[in-house]
């Protein structure tokens, strides 16, 4: 358990280094990410890395724990914006119907894009064979 | 004597302890009766837990720098977190690999629809021109969007209302529009909330479905990428 935590922990600390180092405009945990999965498919091909946390389901068990409760981080900057609610109430109803408006556009936008892009895909396929 | 519970409340409204028990406490009420009513859309945890805790801190008159001293700790694990995306995309891997495509040209959709409807939407409405720009980066994730704010000489305060609100308004519509749509490809679903909705819709797609959680958290990454370069670019285009 500590061991996972720690190996979680080691790759966001890689991924905030190297992004700072190289200045880059995206976070870190995105590159700890990235990293994770690369030692994850390295362990397949390379029986040596399966060790510690990287064996018996240790580092998925952990990770699997941190997503079961998303929702539970997302509370404490919540509260921020209930502390901020002022700002909303000084642009008044419009800032709300736009973003649920621009919102509901790009989940249609998107789900539709994805839809018909693997649709054609799959004929594409077919036509193929 | 007659002081010792005021006293006691001193003591413990500056303490980490109860703001972060006070947290876990709520949430943990929230969630459950969130699962009681099978995952109701309206039932959002994030969404409660923020107006309960919320109003407990004006009622106690609660500063929330105090109130951040405990939830920091939850607050800190969002990092972990999206590293622990890796694991459910390894285990997904094929699924993913199958999809490279229908993924790159729905981010590209998605992404730009996101900011320019933001945009456009905001001008007709008559917002003034530092809250246009505010509320241009409000799909991707809080840090993000605050970065790409503070670039643009925005308000980032602003931004992070926007993104909050924005992800709890993502994750409430995404089922009953999706299933209205009649949309049963848990891939499209969940990309989409991703894209739209970023970390609170894929908190909300996770407790829908496996995969769909895994196309949101994907979504999600990519789109933090493809935002801090489309924003600028959409300022210069869309603003007049």
């Amino acid at each position: 358990m500590i061991a996972s935590l720690s190996l979680i922990l080691l790759c966001q600390l890689a991924g905030e280094i190297f992004v700072r180092g190289l200045t880059l405009p995206m976070p870190g945990p995105v590159i700890g990410l990235m990293l994770l999965l690369v030692l994850l498919l390295a362990r397949d091909r390379f029986p040596v890395l399966a060790r510690g946390p990287l064996q018996g389901d240790g580092v998925e068990n952990a990770s699997r724990g941190l997503l079961a409760n998303l929702s539970l981080l997302f509370v404490p900057a919540g509260v921020g914006v209930v502390q901020k609610l002022d700002l909303v109430a000084e642009h008044g109803i419009a800032f709300l119907g736009v973003l649920a408006i621009s919102v509901l556009v790009t989940l249609l936008v998107t789900v539709v894009t994805f839809v018909a892009a693997s649709r054609l895909m799959a004929r594409g396929g077919n036509s193929h064979e | 004597m007659n002081d010792n519970p005021f006293s006691l409340w001193v003591y413990l409204s500056q303490s980490p302890l109860l703001w972060l028990t006070a947290t876990l406490l709520v949430y943990a009420m929230a969630d459950a009766v969130s699962l009681g009513t099978r995952r109701h859309p309206l039932a959002n945890p994030v969404l409660h837990s923020m107006w309960i805790i919320g109003a407990f801190l004006l009622l106690t008159g609660t500063s929330y720098t105090t109130y951040f001293g405990g939830a920091q700790f939850v607050h800190f694990l969002l990092g972990p977190a999206t590293v622990a995306l890796a694991v459910p995309l390894y285990e997904n891997r094929k699924v993913v690999a199958s999809a490279i495509l229908p993924m790159l040209v729905a981010l590209a959709a998605g992404s730009v629809t996101a900011v320019a409807s933001v945009v456009l939407l905001a001008q007709a409405a008559g917002l003034p021109r530092a809250v246009v720009l505010s509320l241009a980066p409000k799909s991707v994730t809080a840090g993000v969007a605050m970065g790409i704010s503070e670039s643009l000489h925005a308000d980032p305060s602003l931004t992070a209302v926007a993104v909050i609100l924005t992800g709890i308004m993502g994750a409430i519509t995404v089922t009953p529009l999706m299933n209205r749509m009649g949309i049963t490809d848990f891939r499209a679903r969940g990309f989409a909330v991703g894209i739209a909705a970023h970390g609170i819709g894929t908190a909300r797609a996770f407790q829908v479905d496996a995969v769909a959680g895994v196309f949101a958290g994907i979504a999600m990454s990519l789109n933090a990428l493809v935002t801090s370069l489309l924003v600028p670019l959409a300022v210069t285009f869309l603003l007049h």
